[in-house]
């Protein structure tokens, strides 16, 4: 059985990120497997679950959650080797400090060596990120400025738009994916959902087809023009 | 004379008039400002007369360039209603204009920036004003115009490529509001963001109207700690809460300042009668006969081309608004559950917002038992959507239409999208 936990949706749930959770459940369902969303409310403990979805949302909810989180069990399962998926607000979260209206440093959780600052614009607009041989596509709209520690995989090297600073976006560990990219991002990429989906399940997909692979064709040639 | 979208050019007689009746115009207005009002009539003349748009923005545009403060002197000494919030900006001024009676000096074009209100108040004299306002131009427009009265409607995520955050269009509500002391608010007193801009008011008129959609106001405004919704109020810790001294309410029928109102609107949706019920509020604050109001507002049918049924490849079609995720779900559910094919068409230019994701806030679940033909720029992504939410869906192509399993579809259109349906098909 998967578990998507979905956190805070209403204060994480800005730009459509609870797609995610959707999304890959939906996949997961159609290869012939039990999925299951939890959508994880501000006054719910955290559940158990296979993979914890963190999205964007504006600077007061983001300082909420990020306090909700500190007081939970959330790190802890984490540290213990939980998977996330997180993505803009949550990516900066699970930093060591992020800027939000009022405060420039606001402590983040503190699980991932990097720190993001106020950037001297806010970027919105497509962003389109290599990672390793291919793409994924999203839309970004933050004014996150995000450097990564020394020895913190990016997620992939920004093509199009600004993500983390210009040139790379995200940051990968053995179990957190994070990114800028909203869409939301499983939605416009069927194949990082895949990945995903692959290894928190621990074992190999087969192919599934679907309008999402011409989306993804078509967003592909719209946006590498 | 107020000009609709659709409505032909005026006349070179008319041309001729505006020219000569620059010599009669109100004397607030100084020279400066009666050449930039003959520069915006002409201009807007000559841009409907070549067909480049609706022509009300761009004259207002070049009249605001030689006189900044054209907008001011034009709405000197008038009677004027703003409306502004996410959703219903557009059928609540309709209402508000149609239940004033009489010639009202109105925006009713959508051009809701300042240089349609310009346009709207050069092409019309009449004391009596109503002008919808675009979110993020309320402060400016507000300082320029001087309002007896701003009703607010409700404030949730919309183009968030554009206006990214709502809490910041309240601050800004919120800053404008406390240096209007003349000024009423009519407010809705169940949307925490319209109460936090709006407290700080010298008079406001609270409306306890049915707000479905909350899921912006999540967390307090003021203190950022949860905020508690229970039993038809809502409050947060610091000791910010739902207003209490309630001008109008609809718990037990529409009731206004006392006086029960039996609205009975031509409009269909709930919303519509949320959004009857505030215009019939501010029309309150400007001594109107409500009873006489209300008769006018609830014979209303057809706002901007909304709601509107029209004639298509032989098909008939009603034509529906939705722009973002609180006005598709209030949209969604006046479609009857009776199996029918419903269309529904996406765009994501810039009027639109650039980023659909919202469609992922979106209940299309609803739609199940339909099956939804997919339109637009965006139609891909609605697929997609639709398809992850078990709906029945069709690529569509405008070219190669299936016949319909109904004689009237339900044609679902964010804003670009719906002004594309609305130029495709013909009055029915």
């Amino acid at each position: 059985m998967l578990k998507v936990a979905l956190l805070y949706p209403e204060l994480l749930g800005t730009y459509g990120d609870g797609g995610n959770a959707l999304v890959l459940a939906e996949r997961a369902r159609r290869r012939g497997l039990e999925a299951e969303v939890i959508n994880v409310g501000i006054n719910d403990e955290i559940p158990d679950a296979s993979l914890y979805l963190l999205g964007g949302g504006e600077d007061g909810p983001q300082r909420l959650s990020a306090e909700l989180l500190r007081a939970s069990s959330f790190a802890s399962r984490v540290r213990d080797g939980s998977y996330v998926v997180a993505i803009c607000a949550g990516l900066q979260i699970l930093g060591a400090s992020f800027a939000v209206e009022g405060d420039d440093e606001f402590e983040g959780l503190g699980l991932v060596d990097v720190t993001t600052r106020r950037g001297e614009t806010r970027s919105v607009g497509e962003l389109v990120v290599r990672v390793g041989e291919r793409t994924i596509m999203g839309f970004e709209n933050h004014g996150g400025r995000t450097t990564l520690g020394a020895g913190v995989t990016p997620l992939g090297t920004v093509e199009r738009g600004r993500g983390n600073d210009g040139s790379l976006d995200g940051y990968l560990t053995s179990t957190i994916w994070a990114s800028y990219a909203h869409g939301p991002l499983m939605a416009m990429n069927p194949w990082f959902a895949d990945e995903v989906l692959s290894r928190v399940i621990a074992r190999e997909l087969e192919p599934l087809e679907s309008v999402a692979d011409q989306l993804y064709e078509e967003r592909l040639a719209t946006l590498a023009r | 004379m107020v000009l609709q979208k659709d409505q032909p050019p005026p006349g070179w007689s008319f041309c001729l008039f505006e020219v000569v009746s620059v010599a009669s115009m109100p004397p607030a207005l100084s020279g400066r400002d009666r050449v930039a009002k003959t520069v915006v009539r002409t201009v807007n003349f000559l841009a409907r007369l070549s067909s480049r748009g609706s022509g009300t923005v761009i004259g207002g545009s070049v009249g605001l360039v030689l006189a900044p403060s054209l907008l001011t002197n034009l709405a000197r000494s008038r009677d004027v209603i703003l409306v502004s919030g996410t959703n219903g900006k557009t059928t609540t001024s309709a209402m508000i204009a149609a239940g004033w009676g009489g010639v009202v000096a109105t925006n009713n074009t959508g051009s809701n920036m300042p240089a349609g209100h310009v346009a709207a108040l050069v092409a019309s004299s009449s004391s009596s004003v109503v002008l919808e306002v675009d979110e993020g131009w309320l402060a400016e427009v507000a300082r320029a115009t001087r309002p007896r009265v701003v009703a607010l409607l409700n404030l949730s995520r919309d183009q968030l490529d554009r206006a990214n955050e709502v809490r910041h269009i309240a601050e800004r509500w919120r800053d404008v509001l406390g240096e209007m002391r003349e000024t009423t608010v009519v407010a809705n007193a169940n949307d925490p963001l319209v109460v936090y801009a709006a407290e700080v008011a010298e008079h406001v008129a609270w409306c306890d109207v049915p707000t479905p959609w909350t899921s912006d106001a999540i967390s307090c405004p003021r203190c950022t700690k949860p905020l508690h919704f229970d039993n038809a109020t809502w409050w947060s810790d610091c000791g910010f809460c739902k207003p209490r001294e309630l001008v109008t309410s609809m718990r037990d029928g529409l009731v206004v300042r006392g006086t029960p109102l039996d609205l009975d609107l031509a409009l269909p949706g709930s919303f519509n009668e949320a959004n009857a019920a505030m215009a019939l509020t501010a029309l309150s604050c400007v001594a109107v006969d409500l009873s006489k109001a209300l008769h006018r507002i609830n014979a209303l049918s057809s706002v901007a081309g909304r709601f509107s049924v029209r004639r298509w490849q032989g098909q008939t079609l009603r034509l529906l608004l939705a722009k973002n995720p609180s006005g598709f779900s209030a949209m969604l559910a006046t479609i009857p559950n009776d199996g029918a094919d419903v269309w529904v068409s996406i765009n994501a230019r810039v009027a639109d917002g650039r980023d659909p994701s919202w469609l992922y806030d979106v209940p299309f679940e609803l739609l199940r038992g339909h099956r939804v033909y997919c339109f637009g720029d965006r139609k891909l992504d609605l697929a997609t959507r639709l398809d992850y939410a078990n709906v029945d869906f069709v690529v569509a192509n405008e070219r190669s239409m299936p016949t319909p399993s109904v004689d009237s579809i339900a044609v679902l259109a964010n804003y670009t999208a719906f002004q594309e349906w609305r130029t495709r098909t013909v009055e029915c």
